[in-house]
């Protein structure tokens, strides 16, 4: 079992998996770190995105890695609405409440994906779905590879915009200190929406990513939000390379996990380090103190 | 006495419900809507009152559902003694879970994310193992005696469920009252000021969270009586879980009567909505919920209750605009 031929290639797929958590992950994280709330709609979200990419493949014939450059400002704009039109105002400035709207928005989202297009599984048909590169001692799916390096290229896209552009400054100003932001004449709602968007957009790359190796339907992203929220709390919430790091250490347990204890009780050994981390450490690896 | 007096009309009324209507169909809906209100009723206890949201209280109920059904199947344990012991389950797991995460010192978005996460360990769990039946789930043979806990006639199995609403009505009255309560309620307005108060938040907490679970516990027990029959999906499912913070939330959290409320509006709705459409509609009584949710939280935060002091609020301020409320709220 413990043969390094069977080890290094499930850490190397593993790694490859987790890239793709952790965007989903940094989505996640962003929203936290700035409206302090955990967006339960993140997993509906990224189920709308999957069938986004996969109309835009299957009715319109665009390859996902095209449809990325449409579906990310399309869902930016979403999830800009979302937050500016209807969480913010329905939840009253209050954290509770925000919690309850995203949780009954994903209920409304992944319902009615479910109500118009059935639980039906689909997937697509793209030509390097089954490619992969031989390294010799193992092989690696293309699709996943592809992944792995957009993700690198989204957290430096994610990285350059925070730190040198008029929004990335006040969005850091409204996460560090929200009324001094406001009294700078930030407004902090419209900071918001655009981190709200920003997340969105980030699960929307993360679907077109996915959607050339992986099923679609209307379940589909609940799969990765419990791992996402895992990723968040290991990493420490709101911190983004606490993130990448997260994501990547998941994607390894995971398939360790399986490896060991067999695809059934792979995931328990995500939930386990979850509620561990709550328990102990909640604060995470990289994050202040709770 | 006289406090009880709202809590026994409403009872009355509805124990004659089965005198008047006969319809299976009728009486059936209504079950499941007290079964959902008496799981709205637990979480009420905990978050409601307490203000700690749990977003996993499928752990209790099925937790309930599982214990109540294995120990009858597996162990020959009689249906009453097996339902008093499912709740004593999940009471213990209550315990257990709060003592853990109270302890840690969580609260708000961790706290719900924890419960989800315990609650989706237990699915995982029970999908598995052996004593759970695994994926074919568990089933209790037909045994339609009084003994068994189990009636030939809808109407009783109605009544019993009305029974188990109106002991959680009145528990939550009492706890209402009581000193409990008011540490409770102070808890979820400002924890740090109850604490500096000399309240034990984290014992209050716990000891809420107990009651919440093993109120939600004889839900699930009740649900493994009536439809003979429990998986890891039913029990550790997300549904019951949104369903039993939905009917409180929208009927009216931290209130005696607003599980109850929240549940049949919310379950007559899913129905209504289920109707309009012909044919197959799979979701959509779950869209109308979190449709209803969002608009109750919106425009009505303290629930189908608040409606009214709502209404008459807006009103008021419509008409006078008070300064110091403007600031506040715009």
């Amino acid at each position: 079992m413990l043969s390094p031929t069977i080890l290094i290639p499930t850490v190397l797929n593993g790694l490859l998996t987790g890239a793709v958590y952790a965007l989903v992950a940094l989505g996640l994280t962003l929203i936290y770190g700035v409206l302090h709330i955990i967006n339960f709609a993140h997993g509906a979200l990224l189920t709308a995105a999957m069938f986004a990419a996969y109309f835009a493949f299957h009715t319109l014939g665009i390859d996902p890695y095209i449809a990325a450059f449409i579906i990310a400002p399309v869902f930016f704009a979403f999830g800009y609405a979302l937050q500016r039109f209807v969480i913010g105002p329905a939840s009253h400035g209050e954290d509770r409440n925000m919690l309850l709207v995203t949780l009954g928005l994903a209920v409304i989202i992944e319902n009615a994906l479910l109500f118009w297009f059935r639980a039906d599984t689909r997937t697509i048909d793209v030509p390097y779905a089954f490619q992969s590169i031989d390294l010799g001692f193992t092989f690696l799916a293309v699709p996943r590879l592809v992944g792995f390096a957009a993700v690198f290229v989204v957290a430096l896209a994610l990285w350059l915009i925070m730190g040198f552009t008029d929004t990335g400054r006040a969005i850091r100003a409204v996460a560090k200190e929200k009324l001094g932001a406001e009294l700078a004449g930030i407004d902090v709602a419209h900071v918001y929406a655009v981190t709200f968007g920003l997340g969105t957009a980030c699960v929307a790359i993360a679907a077109c990513l996915l959607v050339p190796s992986y099923y679609v339907n209307p379940s589909a992203g609940n799969a990765f939000v419990l791992v996402a929220f895992t990723i968040v709390v290991l990493g420490g919430m709101g911190s983004v390379p606490g993130a990448l790091i997260g994501g990547l250490i998941i994607g390894v347990v995971e398939s360790l996990s399986s490896l060991f204890l067999g695809e059934s009780l792979g995931q328990i050994g995500i939930f386990l380090i979850f509620i561990a981390v709550l328990l102990v450490r909640p604060q995470g690896l990289f994050g202040a103190k709770a | 006495m006289k406090a009880f007096a709202p809590i026994a009309v409403v009872i009355a009324l509805l124990a004659a419900v089965p005198l008047i209507v006969h319809s299976n169909v009728t009486l059936n809906f209504l079950v499941v809507a007290l079964m959902i209100a008496l799981a709205g009723q637990g979480w009420n206890i905990l978050g409601g009152y307490g203000g700690q949201y749990s977003f996993g209280h499928a752990a209790f109920f099925g937790t309930g559902a599982y214990v109540t059904a294995i120990l009858q199947v597996r162990y020959g344990v009689n249906a009453w003694l097996a339902f008093g012991l499912g709740i004593a389950a999940s009471a213990a797991l209550g315990a257990l879970i709060g003592g853990l995460t109270f302890r840690s010192g969580l609260r708000g978005s961790y706290f719900a994310l924890v419960t989800l996460a315990f609650a989706e360990v237990l699915r995982i769990v029970a999908s598995v193992a052996p004593i759970t039946g695994a994926g074919v789930g568990t089933l209790i043979k037909l045994d339609l005696r009084a003994e068994a806990l189990q009636f030939e006639s809808r109407a009783m199995f109605y009544w019993v469920i009305l029974a188990l609403v109106a002991v959680a009505l009145i528990i939550t009255h009492l706890i209402e009252r009581s000193r409990f309560g008011a540490w409770l309620i102070a808890v979820r307005e400002n924890e740090d000021a109850a604490m500096a108060l000399g309240v034990d938040a984290t014992a209050v907490k716990l000891a809420a969270m107990t009651i919440s679970g093993a109120i939600t516990a004889a839900a699930g027990c009740f649900y493994v009586q009536y439809f003979l029959f429990v998986d890891s999906g039913i029990a550790y499912g997300t549904w019951i879980s949104i369903e039993a913070l939905l009917t409180p939330i929208i009927g009216g959290a931290g209130t005696v009567f607003g599980p109850l409320l929240g549940a049949l509006v919310v379950k007559a709705l899913g129905e209504g909505a289920l109707m309009v459409v012909t044919g197959e509609a799979p979701g959509l009584d779950l869209v109308v919920f979190g449709c209803v949710l969002v608009l109750v939280i919106w425009f009505s935060p303290r629930g189908l209750i608040g409606v009214g002091a709502e209404l008459r609020k807006r009103f008021r301020r419509a008409g006078t605009r008070p300064v110091a409320q403007e600031a506040r709220h715009g």
